[in-house]
């Protein structure tokens, strides 16, 4: 597939910013996002190339917006919609739901 | 603690999220949590360059494994003890005064997670994976890595299947060395072949 993510040899982005002593995982969110990544295809029947070809099928401005582990827990949440465990209103409500038990 | 808790700025979107995600998921019986933290621990703390240090230590130190290395690098890597997920078939690729090797994935992120660890940030990024294929020797020295115009620079493009790194030339004045005062001189960006060792 021709996509955004064939970066290799493209124009026009700038220096490659590094960072000094850099943890494994920035954010805790990030470890469960890795945890989920890790178990969750092989467990749903999605191999290792359709879990890349949903990263590749984000739409470009979030492919190159969208933080690493971000990048993967959309396409996951693609992937969990098109097999059908998990629905898109399902995972709101209950972002909903964290988000009002968070301020109450 | 509900002091605690009314001071912490909200969640992201993305924190939500997965958070969402997982216990969902969770309740569906497909994750389980306590497995989510056992692998975490394991590549945050046993898994890493340290472990590639080792290898490249060994190659420099004894010239037999250095050939197995070169033949058969998965099966050689594998006698320290280091295999699975993500390097399942190696190549290294050894660093000569004449040819400088330097490893990418352009189309995302893959990456020899047996012996190097889950990759830095800046290797998954657009620049990197865009640029180095196209001006690898600015790049080189932007990362401080002047690499001499009589030294061949070999960009290599790992794969899902196929994934590398780099056997560092053995800095001068480092005979009388150990091996463990060896891997103590090898870096993770000189594995990746960023930086000399």
């Amino acid at each position: 597939m021709d996509g955004i993510h064939d970066l290799g040899g493209m124009h026009g982005f700038g220096p490659v910013v590094r960072e000094e002593d850099e943890p494994v995982f920035h954010h805790p969110w990030e470890k469960r996002a890795f945890g989920l990544e890790f178990f969750t295809g092989s467990r749903i029947g999605v191999t290792g190339d359709e879990g890349r070809h949903a990263i590749e099928r984000l739409a470009p401005a979030t492919y190159l917006t969208a933080s690493y582990y971000e990048k993967w827990m959309l396409a996951l949440q693609l992937l969990l919609e098109e097999h059908g465990v998990l629905t898109a209103e399902q995972i709101e409500q209950r972002m909903a739901e964290l988000a009002e038990n968070a301020h109450g | 603690m509900s002091e605690n808790h009314r001071h912490n700025a909200p969640e992201s979107d993305i924190a939500l999220r997965v958070k969402a995600m997982e216990q969902l998921l969770t309740e569906k019986g497909i994750v389980d949590p306590a497995a989510i933290d056992l692998v975490v621990d394991y590549y945050e703390t046993r898994v890493g360059p340290r472990n590639g240090a080792r290898v490249v230590a060994r190659a420099w130190s004894d010239p037999a494994y250095h050939e197995r290395l070169m033949q058969d690098a998965t099966a050689a890597i594998a006698e320290l003890g280091f295999s699975g997920l993500q390097g399942e078939d190696m190549v290294v690729l050894e660093n000569t005064p004449e040819v400088h090797n330097v490893v990418v994935c352009t189309l995302c992120s893959c990456y020899p997670w047996p012996v190097l660890g889950l990759p830095p940030t800046w290797y998954k990024s657009p620049p990197y994976r865009a640029r180095i294929v196209r001006e690898p020797r600015k790049v080189l020295a932007e990362f401080g890595m002047d690499v001499g115009d009589d030294v061949e620079v070999r960009v290599w493009d790992s794969s899902a299947e196929l994934r590398y790194m780099v056997l560092p030339m053995r800095p001068e004045g480092t005979d009388g060395l150990s091996e463990d005062e060896l891997a103590a001189r090898v870096t993770r960006d000189g594995m990746i072949g960023v930086a000399p060792v």
